[in-house]
């Protein structure tokens, strides 16, 4: 007679609902890579933005708008002073230049290309009225892999898709269980509860491997993105991250009784990560103030330990720091989930 | 009828009691219940939503926490038999829905490997009627089937004592019939069967014994021959009179081979020892009184005239309000 595991059967189960649901092979494979492409694509390097100027009407503006023109990507037209004043407020132009003795340069602080057309706008004025730079300098630019935005975005969608996905495949499940009582009629045979929750990480563990493997063949193969680190390396703290993730997401499963409910604090979970995280930029951005709590969120743990095993070819024992902060907050969820796991 | 209490129940509880707040203060869902179920029996528990059927069945399936009271199931107490209980039991919840995406047979598996000993899934298959649709996903069957699944499940780890929580609720008359043969084929096995049920034709046609309950207590416990027996006649006598009259139930009542008169929706029900004396005595009583007939029906009394006879109200009437 056919001898059956409970663990195995539950996580074949498990696997085998995965599969044959169609929606959820979409958001978790297809989706990110999507992603990738439509945000490589408007982020793509291009040469450098054009700067509109605006040169007030008066005698010496054909004369300035002249030498302006010289710049490289400069657009620079004269117009009347209403005009000018119009073009600049409705963001058309980056700046106005105002002729007369002394040069009048009008422009909106807060707007850091209004900023950059000031210094470079007064830097050509001043040499066409024969300023000479005493030091000489040279520009390099970089465009190789590896400092690109593609480059810094696919770790980051990395991090939020394991995120998402361990929250998803593990939390909203559940509650769905939970929902359909089905559940209550597991609870109600002898099965183990350690077989069950074991067997929803086994099954999440089982398809991050794949999702790994797909964003960065994605960005491999779409977009040339250096992998410097090692492998295991990746997939070792991809695992971490995947077991911490799932924490979080059981803990959130633990009581709730409706679909909305948890749903709710999912998002709640898991939007302040996505934004603040380092996921779409980098969360140094945010006010001096905040960065504690940003530190302290695993995600942004995880992306930075990603980018630097990633990118530059780090060693998983340079991120211990990082991964200790990662499965404190997986220990936490855990501890909680067993405490106030609801069953019935 | 009725079974000898020399063997040992197997389950048996005394003064059993589950409280809830509710809104209204506290609701005694169930309230002081003493009941012995003996080993080979098909018992039913009978009565209107809310009455404490399923908190019952819970609390002796060790998924609620009887308020007070003792319980004990199979010579052993959850609580500290709990693994050894769950192998020996087999329940089927009211509405559980299991994944659609998983077949019957991967279903029946997967229940399978949670007991040491039982039945392969196949056989289990078998014998609720799903042989055909072993390899159909569980969301394409009908909820006929869907209940058998329910069933099978239960009785995959070859149980003692199989509960079954409104097995044939919201079924079509076919389907039900079809779920009536599969439990009496279990009886026949001598298992031993807890069920419940809202239908008092299920519980004539599947129950050696009966427990009838209300508001949480146990208002009649017999075979269901012997509880009809006890409304002292067998037969009902229905009839409406034309034009909304009343006739008056007193009257009625001392009509020879009538041992009771009720108001029936808009008729009256009269329990009859002999119809063929009371027929003839209601029709000169109505005649002499200028009533004029609107409708006359026969028929044997049901649980339902024990449940009416003893509440007042009909099973279903008062599908929405619980408790």
């Amino acid at each position: 007679m056919t001898n059956y595991h409970p663990f195995r059967e539950l996580l074949k189960a498990r696997l085998r609902e995965f599969i044959r649901e169609p929606e959820t092979i979409f958001w978790v494979y297809a989706f990110p890579v999507l992603l990738a492409i439509g945000l490589g694509i408007a982020f793509r390097n291009r040469p450098a933005e054009r700067v509109f100027v605006d040169v007030q009407q008066h005698a010496a503006a054909e004369n300035i708008a002249g030498n302006l023109r010289q710049l490289p990507d400069f657009v620079v037209t004269i117009h009347p002073q209403p005009e000018c004043m119009e073009r600049l407020r409705l963001g058309k132009s980056a700046l106005v230049v105002i002729p007369g003795t002394s040069i009048t340069f009008l422009f909106d602080p807060t707007r850091p290309e209004s900023i950059l057309a000031r210094q470079r706008v007064d830097d050509a004025l001043q040499r066409a009225a024969g300023r000479r730079d005493l030091l000489p300098t040279i520009d390099q630019h970089i465009t190789e892999p590896g400092t690109r935005y593609i480059d810094f975005l696919i770790p980051g969608l990395i991090g939020m898709n394991l995120l998402a996905g361990s929250m998803w495949a593990v939390g909203y499940v559940i509650v769905d269980m939970r929902v359909r009582k089905l559940l209550k009629r597991f609870v109600a045979t002898p099965m183990k509860k350690s077989h069950f929750l074991w067997s929803a990480l086994s099954g999440r563990l089982a398809f991050m491997v794949p999702e790994l493997i797909v964003i960065l063949g994605a960005g491999v193969i779409l977009f040339g993105f250096p992998i410097r680190g090692n492998v295991f390396s990746i997939l070792f703290l991809s695992l971490l991250g995947t077991i911490s993730f799932t924490g979080l997401g059981l803990l959130a499963a633990c009581r709730a009784q409706k679909l909305e409910t948890v749903s709710g604090i999912m998002n709640v979970i898991m939007m302040p990560m996505w934004l603040l995280s380092g996921v779409f930029f980098s969360p140094d951005r945010f006010p001096h103030i905040l960065q504690p709590l940003i530190q302290a969120l695993p995600l942004t743990q995880f992306n930075d330990a990603l980018r630097a095993i990633i990118l530059e070819g780090a060693p998983l024992s340079s991120q211990l720091w990082r991964m200790a902060l990662i499965a404190a907050w997986g220990a936490i969820s855990y501890l909680c989930t067993l405490r106030w796991f609801r069953w019935n | 009828m009725g079974f000898s209490s020399s063997t040992e129940p197997v389950i048996s509880c005394r003064d059993l009691r589950k409280q809830y707040k509710g809104r209204g203060g506290i609701v005694n869902a169930v309230d002081g219940l003493d009941l012995d179920i003996h080993r080979g029996e098909c018992f039913g528990l009978l009565g209107p939503n809310g009455a404490g059927k399923t908190t019952t069945m819970e609390i002796f399936e060790g998924l609620l926490q009887p308020t007070s009271g003792d319980v004990e199931i199979l010579s052993m107490r959850w609580g500290q038999n709990d693994s050894e209980l769950r192998q020996k039991i087999g329940i089927s919840l009211q509405e559980t829905r299991f994944t659609e995406r998983l077949t019957v047979f991967e279903t029946l598996v997967l229940f399978r490997s949670f007991y040491r000993n039982g039945h392969p899934p196949a056989d289990v298959m078998e014998a609720v009627g799903l042989g055909e649709k072993a390899k159909s996903w569980v969301g394409k069957l009908s909820g006929g089937q869907r209940q058998r699944l329910a069933v099978a499940c239960a009785l995959v780890g070859d149980p003692l004592l199989l509960f079954l929580d409104e097995p044939t609720t919201g079924l079509d008359p076919q389907s039900r019939r079809h779920l009536w043969d599969i439990i009496r084929n279990l009886r026949e096995e001598g298992r031993t069967v807890l069920l419940t049920t809202h239908y008092m034709d299920e519980a004539e046609h599947l129950c050696n014994r009966v427990a009838v309950i209300d508001h949480g207590k146990i208002i009649a416990l017999g075979s269901p021959a012997e509880l009809i027996v006890g409304l002292g006649g067998e037969h009902i006598v229905e009839f409406a009179l034309a034009n909304g009259s009343v006739a008056s139930n007193k009257d009625l009542a001392d009509l020879p081979a009538v041992k009771e008169a009720r108001a029936d929706g808009n008729g009256i029900a009269l329990t009859v020892t002999e119809p063929h004396i009371a027929i003839p005595a209601l029709l000169q009583h109505l005649q002499s009184r200028r009533f004029e007939l609107a409708r006359l029906t026969t028929r044997n009394a049901s649980l339902e005239d024990v449940f009416v006879n003893l509440t007042g109200r009909h099973l279903r009437d008062d599908e929405l309000s619980s408790f």
